[in-house]
């Protein structure tokens, strides 16, 4: 060692080169005894460990392939080919577009009153299988006092702009189409509105 | 036909390609549906809504809802004058009959229609633990029933209860926005028999639906906006009594 000759030196300080050097020739010289005598004294047992840890591997990866879906991350983190299982679906609900492709007077009578606005299938229930083969499946005739006070019964809940009846006041239990047109709800003196003149064909 | 080694040979690719679309699932229902050209929500106006039922009723019958479950309801509220902490809400079989006269026709009575809100940071997809549930690139929120282990997580999680488990299937199920509907250029079953238009499906990457006039122009409410859920399901005129 040199003597230390200020404060500062004593950070900067190395061992003296000849010493490293010294001490680096006798690790070298040592290092092959190390290695074979103490690091892989026991390489059988590294072996097996390293064995079997790759078989793990390898099997992880490969029951990954078999197990995760195809499109599993897709789109993210789920499987993206249930996005078009779901679409899949077939619908009940036709849609009022479909009804009035073919009922077209109909479509004429609502236009007359203020039950232009409801859909077909709001009263007439699904009828996608009916759209799909008009022939074999026919909606069954509804029945007039359940289906209008569904929505006219009076409740004080409903807007008050809403036309609402007590059906028990208002008919006395008698069917709506006796004088209401179902199609076309307002009474007056036109003779296209005659008491129960629901169009089936 | 012999199965000779050159016909074998000329055989496996096809097989191989035809293997693929047998992994490749259900293939795509509505060929011209475009995921990344749509973000849906829902728009309700409580001060049209009469309480009839009908979207329940269309609900359960186009999702073959099973019965005494909902993916849909109406809830009818009753305000008494300054109690507007303190509603009084019922949903008699989730309004599917529509709802008996008021017990109490004083004070302040309307209907509110609930459904999922297809929230954008929904908090039901975040706690699934194997990923069966899901926000689509359109904006809806899904279950995969044949990826759900029925955890109850979600059920959970979701701050509005639009979740529920089916009893036969044993899965989580929601309203998926009629997702088959909506993908063939239809309406959601329940905006479509909406007698006086109190439900409207709405396309908000769509520059031309009404939805964007609407929300400018009136005064609009999410549920439960300070769980900031990024609900999707927008209320006309909604009372603030609402939960």
């Amino acid at each position: 060692m040199t003597p230390i000759t200020s404060p500062c030196d004593l950070n900067h300080r190395s061992p003296d080169d000849s010493q490293l050097s010294k001490s680096i020739a006798q690790f070298a010289q040592l290092a092959p005894g190390i290695w074979r005598n103490h690091l892989f004294k026991d390489i059988e047992h590294l072996v097996r460990l390293a064995a079997v840890m790759a078989i793990a591997l390898i099997a992880f990866v490969a029951l990954r392939a078999v197990v995760v879906p195809k499109s599993f991350g897709q789109y993210g983190h789920y499987r993206g080919a249930a996005i078009a299982e779901t679409a899949a679906r077939p619908v009940a609900f036709a849609g009022h577009e479909t009804c009035e492709a073919c009922h077209t007077d109909v479509v004429e009578q609502k236009k007359q009153g203020r039950h232009v606005v409801v859909p077909c299938e709001a009263c007439h229930g699904a009828q996608a299988k009916h759209a799909d083969d008009p022939a074999s499946v026919t909606p069954p005739k509804l029945d007039t006092a359940v289906v209008c006070a569904r929505c006219h019964e009076a409740n004080s809940a409903k807007p008050k702009a809403f036309p609402q009846v007590v059906t028990a006041d208002h008919s006395g239990g008698l069917a709506c189409d006796t004088c209401h047109q179902p199609h076309r709800p307002k009474i007056d003196d036109k003779a296209d509105t005659k008491p129960a003149t629901e169009v089936k064909k | 036909m012999d199965i000779t080694r050159r016909r074998l040979l000329m055989l496996l690719p096809a097989a191989a390609v035809a293997w693929q679309y047998v992994q490749a699932g259900t293939p795509e229902a509505s060929p011209n549906y475009k995921l990344t050209e749509h973000w849906w929500g829902m728009l309700i106006d409580i001060p049209k809504c009469i309480g009839c039922g009908s979207c329940v009723r269309a609900c359960a019958e186009e999702n073959d809802v099973p019965e005494g479950y909902f993916r849909t309801w109406i809830e009818r509220y009753h305000v008494g004058d300054w109690k507007i902490e303190r509603p009084e809400v019922e949903s008699p079989n989730g309004g599917k009959q529509g709802f008996p006269p008021n017990q109490n026709a004083a004070g302040k009575n309307f209907f509110v229609p609930k459904l999922c809100n297809h929230c954008v940071e929904s908090p039901c997809t975040q706690v699934c633990p194997v990923g069966a549930t899901f926000v689509t690139p359109d904006g809806v929120v899904l279950v995969d029933k044949s990826y759900c282990l029925g955890c109850r997580y979600c059920v959970q999680a979701c701050p509005y209860g639009c979740r529920f488990i089916n009893p036969k299937t044993n899965t989580a199920e929601k309203c998926s926005l009629c997702y088959h509907r909506i993908t063939k250029g239809l309406t959601t079953a329940c905006c479509e028999v909406c007698p006086t238009g109190a439900r409207q499906l709405a396309d908000l990457k769509n520059p031309k639906d009404p939805i964007h006039e609407f929300l400018r122009t009136h005064t609009v409410q999410v549920l439960k906006p300070h769980m900031a859920t990024g609900a999707k399901v927008f209320y006309n005129g909604m009372d603030g009594s609402v939960r």
